[in-house]
């Protein structure tokens, strides 16, 4: 099966008046069809911005896509002009934002907000448009969807200006469906309400999903494969149950060790990550979780790791092996 | 831990009321926030008080600090009544009890400097002799909470999320309190940064004996800091217990939902788990149902819960519940 969406060595960089910001550090991943692939990390390791470069909703300036490729089907997106882009953009692969309220506008009804998608990318009319419109509400779970479309985003919750958001997302058929963190704004019992909706729609479409997200609760429950991030490098990538099983980055284990559990009795104090993350501004040079890492060496500040495969669908980018302590030869 | 409680809290309510109109406005009823509360915590403990947005947590830990006027009901804080404290009395209280806010960039005033904002408490309280002994007090606060005393001079901007947090948490500590609401303290730090912060906490209430009010909405992380949890939904508490029996035998059927909901880092047990999904939305606080609060999402609700109130009463050892499906 040929995959999805292949990326190559994608750098992002923005020029603010401080200097520059490397957000993203040359990362390649692919996503097959079908699959879901989580992105995990904490704030700025360069999850989001990777996934609006491949959007082509990196605003320029400040940023800029340095060097990369982005190939879907037999195109590179970033050789599109914006005209071309915009056929992909919503038609074949939709993004759902963390705030629905301010990714929705709010002076539209939410009506006119689906319906307009679907006569710019399937040319429907406006009464097919709303026929069509009040199916893809009903299919996400809005009770009384016919009474609803005139109302405004403020008339709904954060749960349901969620569905709403998936509504729009998924109203064009998507083969590729990109969720930016799209239940850190919501409460527990609506989180699980989304992440199930998204389960189900998924099965039912065979469409990919990437999920981006600091939550490894999440993750566990909704991923196929994971990559795992920090700051704008991918350290880690593996199956779900391979990644939780076996983690191999000094950072892997350090955020799964820092977590507590909700199904087991205390046993002991959390295991916490000394130190807080890279600054952006400074152009990286060597592995990235050096200054927090207890397995740290020498190369580490010379060379930054490359992914290395430690087994089938397992790479980790690390000079250390974890589990003997010793450096693997370069 | 003693018998005598150092916080009680007995049928705590706090309405605020909601208005119409722009230049004549009239009063057209009350957000009951807070709707008949009761609880206490015992010295060296760490109550925990879990439930989701706008179910009253935050505004019960501000009521019990007399931050907002009390409505109805009792607070006592080491046998000063909050209501009706004043003058020296409350002075007093703002010295014992303090507290740790959610958000670590607007709690802190960005144009004072780490000296001035943790000084403040030991100047409002006298707690030094001399200019000198007061940075002395700083440097060691700082110490204490991880931060280099170097850092003294620095403003918050210069500092990450987490060592913000360790500034807010070193002003709470500066008039050495015996009780500390921390209201949602790690809510807005990284997953990273969130262990240091809770081991931090846990640190501290060794070391000086403090006892915590700890509001969150990450009920893992409650499990791991808490001794006893009470469970919030729509301004009452609907159940609370011991940690572990909570976590083991949750009774409410809110309880259980909630619980069911919290994702578990563990694909294989994830995946096998069963899930309570509730259905629809918290109904709005100014118009809560009759009779149960929880009736309208509620799997198992029957008529008379439509109807009746239901008592927040004892059923196991300090297990309490709100429920009639309970025997």
């Amino acid at each position: 099966m040929d995959p999805l969406l292949i990326v190559n060595n994608l750098v992002t960089q923005f020029i603010i008046p401080e200097g520059t910001v490397y957000a993203v550090n040359g990362i390649s991943f692919h996503i097959n069809p079908g699959e879901t692939l989580a992105v995990v990390g904490e704030s700025g390791c360069g999850k989001s911005v990777s996934m609006l470069s491949v959007m082509g909703l990196i605003p320029t300036p400040p940023g800029k896509i340095v060097h990369g490729e982005a190939i879907y089907g037999e195109r590179n997106l970033f050789t599109l002009n914006e005209e071309e882009m915009e056929k992909i953009r919503g038609k074949e692969i939709a993004m759902v934002f963390q705030d629905p309220m301010t990714s929705l506008n709010p002076v539209l009804t939410i009506g006119r907000q689906i319906t307009e998608a679907l006569a710019c990318h399937l040319g429907m009319t406006s009464i097919e448009a709303r026929d069509k419109a009040i199916n893809l509400l009903e299919m996400v779970g809005i009770p009384e969807a016919r009474n609803r479309l005139d109302d405004y985003p403020h008339q709904f919750s954060g749960g349901m200006r969620q569905r709403v958001m998936i509504a729009m997302a998924l109203s064009c058929n998507p083969n590729l469906l990109i969720a930016d963190e799209p239940t850190t704004a919501l409460d527990v019992t609506i989180q699980a309400q989304i992440v199930e909706l998204v389960i189900q729609l998924k099965q039912q479409r065979n469409m990919a999903v990437i999920w981006i997200t600091h939550d490894l609760g999440v993750v566990a429950g909704i991923a196929d494969r994971v990559n795992v991030m920090y700051a704008g490098f991918i350290v880690e990538e593996a199956n779900v149950d391979d990644l939780y099983e076996n983690p191999h980055h000094p950072y892997t284990q350090g955020l799964l060790g820092s977590l507590p559990r909700v199904d087991r009795r205390r046993d002991r104090k959390l295991i916490s990550i000394p130190g807080s993350p890279p600054s952006l501004l400074v152009k990286p040079k060597g592995c990235p979780f050096r200054p927090r890492c207890q397995y740290a060496r020498e190369i580490c500040q010379i060379e930054t790791p490359q992914l290395r495969n430690i087994s089938q669908n397992h790479r980790v980018a690390c000079w250390i092996n974890v589990e003997n302590g010793e450096q693997i030869s370069g | 831990m003693d018998s005598e409680p150092l916080v009680n809290v007995a049928r705590l309510k706090k309405y605020f009321p909601v208005s119409k109109g722009l230049l004549f406005q009239k009063q057209t009823g009350f957000v009951k926030a807070v709707d008949d509360v009761s609880f206490e915590i015992f010295r060296g403990e760490t109550l925990g008080l879990v439930g989701e947005s706008g179910c009253g947590k935050t505004t019960v830990g501000r009521t019990i600090l007399g931050l907002y006027p009390i409505t109805e009901g009792k607070v006592l804080i080491e046998n000063i009544d909050v209501a009706k404290a004043h003058g020296k009395e409350l002075h007093q209280l703002r010295q014992k009890a303090q507290m740790i806010f959610q958000d670590p960039y607007a709690s802190l005033n960005p144009r004072w400097t780490v000296s001035a904002i943790i000084s403040e408490p030991i100047r409002v309280h006298h707690l030094s002799q001399s200019e000198a002994e007061k940075t002395e007090r700083v440097q060691e606060l700082m110490q204490l909470v991880g931060l280099s005393p170097r850092l003294i001079n620095r403003f918050p901007h210069e500092f990450s999320g987490g060592q913000r947090q360790r500034i807010g948490v070193a002003r709470a500590l500066a008039s050495q309190p015996d009780f500390i609401v921390c209201d949602e303290p790690i809510s807005a730090l990284d997953v990273s940064i969130q262990a240091q912060v809770v081991n931090l906490l846990e640190d501290l209430q060794d070391r000086l004996n403090l006892t915590y009010l700890f509001i969150a909405h990450d009920l893992s992380m409650v499990r791991h800091i808490c001794d006893r949890v009470a469970v919030m939904y729509l301004g009452t508490i609907v159940e609370s217990a011991d940690r572990d029996e909570l976590y083991e035998q949750p009774l409410h059927p809110y309880t259980k939902a909630l619980l069911s909901a919290v994702p578990i880092p563990d694909p294989k047990k994830d995946r096998n788990r069963h899930r309570i999904i509730l259905q629809g939305d918290v109904p709005s606080p100014i118009n809560p149902p009759n009779g149960c609060r929880f009736h309208t999402r509620c799997p198992i609700a029957k008529q008379y819960c439509k109807e009746q109130t239901p008592q927040f009463r004892e059923v196991g050892q300090s297990h309490w519940v709100a429920c009639h499906e309970i025997a």
